[in-house]
C-alpha cells in the first residue's frame, strides 16, 4: 500500500540518453526539474499553466507540458530537451530551417515551437500551411507574428522528405 | 506559481486507489494527466493536502468496443484516441471532436475522465456523451458500482454528480445507430481555445426520409451542455430541410442560458449558437444523406 507522503523521494529520469538520479520534493514540477536540478535551461518557462507551450519536452517520445508534469512521474521515463536535439555540432533539420529563415527573434519560445515541430512532422511528414499553423497553435511567440516559423517548419518539413536524419524522432 | 506542498501517493492497481479516496475523501484530488488541475495547482487556485496520481493505474485506460457500444477507460488519453483508425468508423462524432481538445501536448496527457470528471461547459466530452447518451461508472468503497447517465452526471458548471470518495472510472457509448449522419462545429478565437459557443448533432432517419430521434447539443453557452429537446422535438418525425432547420436552430438558441465574460457577450454567444445549430444540422444531414465523406 503506498501512503500520501510530502516528503522527497528518490526518481531515476532518462533525459537526451542520459540517466540522471536524484531525490526530489513531489511538488518539483518537471521543468523546474530539468533547469535547477540538471542544468538543461534550454526548457524555457513561460506562463506556467500550460498556455505558452515554452516548456514544451518529449515525454516517450510524445510532446507534453513541462510545467505541467510533476518530476516524481517521470520517474522510470525518458524525456527529450532541446538540448537533445542537435546531433553533436550538427543542428537538426528544423533548427537549420529557424535559423536560415529567422524563425526566431529573442528564441524564447523556440525550444518549444522545435519540440512541438518534431513530432508534428514524423506525423505527418507533407503537411499543408494550414495544418502546420494548427499543429502550431498551441505555441505562443510574440516576436515574429509565426509567418517566418510557419515558413521554416515547412521548408524543414521538405528537407526532411528529401533526407531524414538518422535520429529523427527520438528523444 | 508553482504548488504548495501536498502529499502524493500512485497507487498502481484501481483496488488500492479506491481504498485511498476512502481514507481520505476530503482531503484528497485525483491526478490524472493533470492539464486542467496542473494550472489550478501551479496558481494554487486548488490547493489540495494529498494527490492520488492514477497515472500507474494500467487498468484505466483503453477502448474496449463490443456489442453494447464502446467502453472508453478514464485514463485513456485524447491523443490515444486521435490515434485509433478504428474511431471514425465506431464513433464518428467523437474523432470529429477530439483534434478540438486544446493541442497535441495536451492530448497526450489529458484523459477522457479528467475532462469528463472536471464538466467544464465549454468542453468537448461532457457535450459528447450527452449527445451519445453515454453512461459513466463510479466506483467507490462505500457504493460499489454505480452507472449514471450523461444529463444526471453534469448538475452545473465543474459540478457532478461524482461523491468524494468516487473514482470516474469509464464511459460507455451505445453503438451509433446504422445510418447516422453527424457535425460537430465551434466557434473559438484560436485553434484548441475553449469555444465560445459550440453546437453538435446526430441525424437518422425512416425509410420514408423521416427524421427519428434527432439530437442537437449545444457546449459553451450556459452552465452545462443540454440537449435543445425542444428544437430535436420541432424535426422528429419530418422530412429534413434547410427552413426547418433554421427555425430549430432559432428555437435551440432560447433553450440556453448563456454567460457575459472577457471573451464574449451572453448576446453574442447566443447568436453564434444559433449560426452554428443551422450549420451542424445542415452538415449532419448531408452526411446522413451520403453527400459528404469528410
Amino acid at each position: 500500500m503506498t501512503e500520501p507522503s510530502a516528503s522527497p523521494r528518490p526518481i531515476r529520469v532518462s533525459v537526451n540518453g542520459v540517466d540522471h538520479e536524484r531525490t526530489v520534493e513531489p511538488r518539483l514540477l518537471l521543468s523546474d526539474f530539468l533547469r535547477h536540478d540538471l542544468g538543461l535551461t534550454g526548457t524555457h518557462v513561460g506562463c506556467e499553466h500550460g498556455v505558452c507551450g515554452a516548456c514544451t519536452v518529449a515525454f516517450d517520445d510524445q510532446p507534453v507540458r513541462s510545467c505541467l508534469m510533476f518530476a516524481v512521474q517521470a520517474d522510470g521515463h525518458r524525456i527529450g530537451t532541446i538540448e537533445g536535439m542537435a546531433d553533436g555540432e550538427t543542428l537538426h533539420p528544423l533548427q537549420m530551417a529557424f535559423w536560415e529563415l529567422s524563425g526566431l527573434q529573442c528564441g524564447f519560445c523556440t525550444p518549444g515551437f522545435l519540440i512541438t515541430a518534431r513530432d508534428f512532422l514524423a506525423r505527418n511528414p507533407d503537411p499543408s500551411e494550414p495544418e502546420v499553423r494548427e499543429a502550431l497553435s498551441g505555441n505562443l511567440c510574440r516576436c515574429t507574428g509565426y509567418q517566418s516559423i510557419v515558413a521554416a517548419v515547412l521548408e524543414a518539413a521538405r528537407r526532411l522528405r528529401q533526407a531524414p536524419p538518422a535520429r529523427f524522432g527520438k528523444s | 506559481m508553482k504548488p504548495a506542498p501536498f502529499a502524493w501517493c500512485a497507487p498502481a492497481t484501481l483496488d488500492e486507489a479506491l481504498d485511498l479516496l476512502a481514507g481520505h475523501a476530503d482531503a484528497a484530488r485525483i491526478l490524472a494527466g493533470g492539464q486542467t488541475l496542473g494550472p489550478l495547482l501551479n496558481m494554487r487556485l486548488a490547493t489540495p493536502s494529498i494527490l492520488i496520481d492514477i497515472n500507474g493505474i494500467g487498468e484505466l485506460a483503453g477502448l474496449h468496443p463490443d456489442s453494447a457500444g464502446l467502453t472508453i477507460g478514464a485514463l485513456t488519453r485524447q491523443s490515444t484516441l486521435e490515434d485509433d483508425p478504428k474511431l471514425a468508423a465506431l464513433q464518428p462524432l467523437i474523432a470529429m471532436a477530439i483534434p478540438h481538445i486544446a493541442h497535441r501536448a495536451i492530448r497526450n496527457r489529458g484523459t477522457v475522465g479528467g475532462s469528463l470528471a472536471h464538466a467544464d461547459p465549454a468542453a468537448e466530452w461532457p457535450a459528447l456523451a450527452t449527445l451519445l447518451g453515454a453512461h459513466l461508472l463510479a466506483r467507490s468503497k462505500s457504493r460499489g458500482r454505480r452507472l449514471i447517465g450523461a444529463e444526471e452526471f453534469f448538475i452545473t458548471h465543474l459540478t457532478t454528480a461524482l461523491a468524494p470518495d468516487e473514482l470516474l472510472c469509464e464511459v460507455r457509448v451505445p453503438p451509433s445507430p446504422p445510418g447516422a449522419g453527424y457535425a460537430m462545429l465551434e466557434f473559438a478565437r484560436r485553434h484548441g481555445d475553449f469555444a465560445l459557443a459550440g453546437a453538435m448533432v446526430r441525424l437518422t432517419s425512416d425509410a420514408g426520409g423521416k427524421l427519428t430521434d434527432p439530437r442537437l447539443v449545444l457546449f459553451g453557452t450556459g452552465r452545462r451542455a443540454s440537449r435543445a429537446r425542444r428544437a430535436e422535438a420541432m424535426l422528429a418525425g419530418v422530412s429534413a430541410g434547410t427552413a426547418l432547420f433554421a427555425a430549430a436552430a432559432a428555437t435551440a438558441a432560447t433553450e440556453i442560458d448563456p454567460y457575459d465574460d472577457l471573451h464574449a457577450s451572453a448576446e453574442y454567444r447566443r447568436h453564434l449558437a444559433a449560426v452554428l445549430a443551422s450549420r451542424a444540422l445542415e452538415e449532419a444531414l448531408a452526411r446522413m444523406n451520403g453527400k459528404r465523406h469528410d
